[in-house]
C-alpha cells in the first residue's frame, strides 16, 4: 500500500481514537483517586448532545464544546454528591448515571437529529500542512485532538511530578492514612470526577462535533465503556492509554475498512463486533499475563469512604 | 470543623430499621414524580395532564393492568436473577445480551420445529431460552474465575455483540422468505407461542411463571444453604473465605443463575408479545432490571412490587407519548432519576442526622469528646 492510501487511514484512525482517549484520561484520574465512575457513557452522550445543541443553535462551535465539557461535569457531580457526600454503591451510581445520560440525551436531542452543522475547523499552518503526508497527519488536525495529546502530556506531569498529583494518587491508594495526615480526601475526589466528567463530555463533543458532525440516538454506541477498559488495559498509566486509545481506533476503523471493501464476505454484523470482542480479549490478556501481579490497579478503588469525625 | 458541622452530625446507624427500607423506595419515587412535575413545566407540558397519562391513566382499564404484567414479567424474571449477583457483589450488567441469546436459542428451537405443530415444542424453547442465556453469562463468568477480569466489563461488551448477532440472524440466514425483504424471522407457529391467560389482553403464561420465580428466588435466599453463602459472600468475604465457601462457585451459580433467568425473559418475549424474532426484542428490560432490583431493595419479593413500578414507567411513557406528545426518552429520564433518588435515600437508612447545640464555650477537653 502506498503512502498516499496510508495517510487517510491514519486520520480516521486518529479521529476514532480522540474520543476514547479523552474519555479514558478523565476515568484514569478519576480511579487513580479511588473513585470508579461507571458512568462515563452516560457523561459522554450528555456532552455530545450538548455540545451538538448548542453548536446547531448558536452557530459557536467553541462554545459548543465548553458547554459539552460542563454537561459531562455536571452529571460527574450528580455522582460525586451521591457517591462522596452520601456514600452511595459507586457500581450502582455509575450505572444509574449511564442510563439517566442516555435518557436524557435522547430528549434533548430529539429536536436536533438530521440538522448538519459545520465540522470542527481543521487548523491549518501554513506551509507545514501542505507538505506530503506528514502535513496532513501531525498538522492536519481539529483543536481537540491536539488537546487530547496535550492532555495526556499534562495528566502524565500532574500524576507523577506535580504535588496535586501525589496527593491525588495518596488519596487513592489509602484513603485513610491521607484522611489522617490531613488531607481532605472528599475534595481531592470531588476535583477528580469533576474532571473526569469534563474529559467525558469532550469526548462526546468530539463525537457529534467532528467524528460524525450529526446527532444520532445512542451515538456513542459503548465507547464509554470501551473507555473503562481502556483504563484497566493501561494499566492506570496515561502514556500507555495513549498507545491503548489508537490500538482501539485502530480496530475500529480496521472493521470500517473491510466493510467498506465488501467485508470479504463476512456480515457487516459480525465486523461490527470487532471492537467489543477486542476489549474483552485486551482485558482477559492483561488480566491472565505473567505481568498480572503488578496491575497497578489503586488500592482504594471503589470503595466508599467517610471521614469518621 | 466549622460550627454548622459542630452541630449537625452524621452518625453511622448501628442498626438498620426495617421500616426505612421500605419507606425509601416510596420516597424515591416520590421525588421522582416530583421532579417529573417540573420537568414537564419546563417542557411546556401541562404537569398534571402529562402525569395523569403517566401514571394513572393506564391503571383505568382492565388491559393497562394486564399489560402492566407483560412488561413487568421480563424485569421481574431478570431483576430476581441479578439481585442474587448484587447481593454477592457479582456485577452482572450483561443482562440485555443474556436476554437476547436466550431469545435467539428459543427461537432457533421454534423455527426448527416449524410446522410441526408438537407439544413439545414450547418446553423444549424454555429450556433452549434458559441455556442459551446461561451459556451466554458462562462466558464472564469463565474469564472472572479463571482469569479475574471483571465482570462488568465483559458482561456489558457481550451485550453490543449479542445484538450485533441477533441481526446478523435476521438479516441473513432466518430472514422470513415470505417477508417482503423485512429484517424478521417466520412468524412462530400456534405451538411455539405462549398461552394467553386473558382473552382480549396479551397477558402470557411467562407473567405466571415470573411471579413463581420470584416465589422460588424468595425461598433460596432466604432458606437454602447457596443463598446463604451468596449473601454472606457479599456481606463478609473475609468470613465467606474463613467459612471455607467457594468464591468461585459462588460467581458461576449468581452469573449463570441470572444469565438463565434473563435467557427465560428473552424467550418469553419473543414467544408472547412478539411471536417471531425480530432485531430488537427488548426496549432495554436488562438494563431496567438493574434498577428493578435496586429499587425492590435485592429482595425477590420487593423486586415484584419495584419490577410492576417500572413497567408502569414504559406503559405510563407510551401513553403519554400517545396522549400527550411527550417524547418516549422520558422513560428512561425517570428510570435514571429513580435510581438516583433511592441510592440518595439509601444515606438516610445508614447514617441519621442528629442536632446537636453548640457548646456555649468549646473547651479542648469537651472538644475531643465531641470529636470522638
Amino acid at each position: 500500500m502506498s503512502l498516499e492510501v496510508i495517510a487517510p487511514v491514519l486520520l480516521t484512525v486518529i479521529s476514532a481514537a480522540t474520543p476514547l482517549l479523552f474519555a479514558a484520561l478523565g476515568e484514569l484520574v478519576v480511579e487513580k483517586s479511588g473513585v470508579l465512575n461507571l458512568g462515563v457513557e452516560g457523561m459522554m452522550i450528555v456532552g455530545a448532545v450538548g455540545a451538538f445543541a448548542t453548536t446547531a443553535s448558536t452557530g459557536s462551535s467553541a462554545l459548543g464544546i465548553v458547554v459539552g465539557a460542563g454537561a459531562g461535569m455536571a452529571l460527574a457531580f450528580v455522582f460525586g454528591v451521591l457517591t462522596l457526600t452520601l456514600a452511595a454503591n459507586q457500581v450502582a451510581t455509575g450505572l444509574a448515571l449511564t442510563i439517566f445520560g442516555l435518557g436524557l440525551s435522547s430528549l434533548v436531542g430529539a429536536g436536533f437529529v438530521g440538522i448538519p452543522v459545520a465540522p470542527l475547523p481543521k487548523l491549518a499552518i501554513p506551509g507545514l500542512s501542505d507538505l506530503p503526508l506528514v502535513g496532513p497527519l501531525i498538522f492536519g488536525h481539529d483543536l481537540l485532538v491536539y488537546l487530547s495529546i496535550a492532555a495526556v502530556v499534562a495528566v502524565a506531569w500532574f500524576l507523577k511530578a506535580s504535588r496535586p498529583g501525589m496527593i491525588l494518587r495518596a488519596v487513592g491508594e489509602s484513603d485513610v492514612s491521607a484522611h489522617s495526615i490531613g488531607y481532605d480526601v472528599i475534595a481531592v475526589r470531588y476535583r477528580a470526577v469533576l474532571f473526569g466528567g469534563a474529559m467525558a463530555g469532550l469526548g462526546g463533543a468530539f463525537l457529534s462535533l467532528s467524528y460524525t458532525p450529526l446527532w444520532t440516538e445512542g451515538m456513542t454506541a459503548g465507547r464509554g465503556w470501551i473507555a473503562l477498559a481502556l483504563v484497566v488495559f493501561a494499566s492506570w498509566r496515561p502514556w500507555r492509554l495513549l498507545a491503548g486509545a489508537y490500538l482501539f481506533g485502530g480496530v475500529t476503523i480496521a472493521q470500517l475498512y473491510t466493510q467498506g471493501a465488501g467485508g470479504l464476505g463476512i456480515p457487516s454484523q459480525v465486523m461490527s463486533m470487532l471492537p467489543y470482542l477486542a476489549t474483552i480479549l485486551v482485558l482477559t490478556i492483561i488480566a491472565a499475563g505473567p505481568w498480572k501481579g503488578r496491575l497497578n490497579a489503586p488500592a482504594c478503588l471503589g470503595k466508599p469512604f467517610r471521614p469518621s469525625t | 470543623m466549622s460550627p454548622r458541622l459542630a452541630a449537625l452530625r452524621i452518625e453511622a446507624r448501628r442498626e438498620i430499621p426495617r421500616s426505612l427500607l421500605y419507606v425509601t423506595p416510596l420516597l424515591a419515587v416520590a421525588l421522582t414524580v416530583l421532579v417529573g412535575f417540573a420537568l414537564f413545566l419546563a417542557m411546556g407540558y401541562d404537569p398534571f395532564r402529562a402525569l395523569y397519562f403517566f401514571f394513572v391513566a393506564p391503571l383505568t382499564s382492565l388491559y393497562g393492568w394486564s399489560e402492566l404484567f407483560v412488561k413487568g414479567a421480563p424485569l421481574i424474571l431478570i431483576g430476581v436473577g441479578l439481585a442474587v449477583g448484587f447481593r454477592a457483589n457479582v456485577w452482572n450488567i450483561g443482562a440485555e445480551g443474556q436476554l437476547t441469546m436466550g431469545a435467539v436459542a428459543g427461537g432457533l428451537v421454534a423455527l426448527a420445529f416449524w410446522g410441526e405443530e408438537s407439544a413439545a415444542t414450547l418446553p423444549l424453547m424454555g429450556l433452549a431460552g434458559i441455556a442459551g442465556g446461561a451459556a451466554y453469562a458462562a462466558i464472564p463468568a469463565f474469564l472472572k474465575t479463571r482469569f479475574g477480569v471483571n465482570e462488568i466489563l465483559t458482561s456489558l461488551m457481550l451485550t453490543y455483540v449479542a445484538t450485533l448477532f441477533l441481526s446478523t440472524l435476521v438479516y441473513g440466514p432466518l430472514k422470513d422468505p415470505m417477508g417482503f425483504n423485512f429484517p424478521r424471522s417466520r412468524s412462530f407457529g400456534d405451538d411455539a407461542l405462549l398461552p394467553i391467560l386473558l382473552s382480549g389482553t396479551r397477558m402470557h403464561l411467562g407473567t405466571l411463571v415470573a411471579l413463581a420465580v420470584a416465589v422460588v428466588g424468595w425461598v433460596l435466599m432466604s432458606f437454602t444453604i447457596i443463598g446463604f453463602q451468596v449473601r454472606v459472600l457479599g456481606q463478609a468475604p473475609a468470613a465467606a473465605r474463613y467459612a471455607g465457601f467457594s468464591a468461585k462457585r459462588i460467581v458461576w451459580f449468581c452469573l449463570l443463575l441470572s444469565g438463565g433467568l434473563a435467557g427465560l425473559a428473552g424467550l418469553f418475549e419473543v414467544a408472547g408479545p412478539i411471536g417471531r424474532l425480530v432485531p430488537t426484542i427488548s426496549p432495554g428490560y436488562g438494563f431496567t432490571a438493574i434498577i428493578v432490583a435496586f429499587l425492590g431493595r435485592l429482595h425477590p419479593l420487593g423486586i415484584v412490587l419495584s419490577g410492576l413500578v417500572m413497567a408502569l414507567s414504559y406503559i405510563g411513557g407510551e401513553t403519554a407519548q400517545v396522549e400527550v406528545g411527550l417524547p418516549q426518552a422520558v422513560t428512561g429520564v425517570f428510570q435514571g432519576l429513580l435510581l438516583f433518588f433511592l441510592l440518595a435515600s439509601d444515606f438516610l437508612v445508614r447514617y441519621r442526622l442528629r442536632w446537636r447545640p453548640l457548646p456555649a464555650e468549646p473547651q479542648p477537653p469537651a472538644r475531643t469528646q465531641a470529636a470522638e
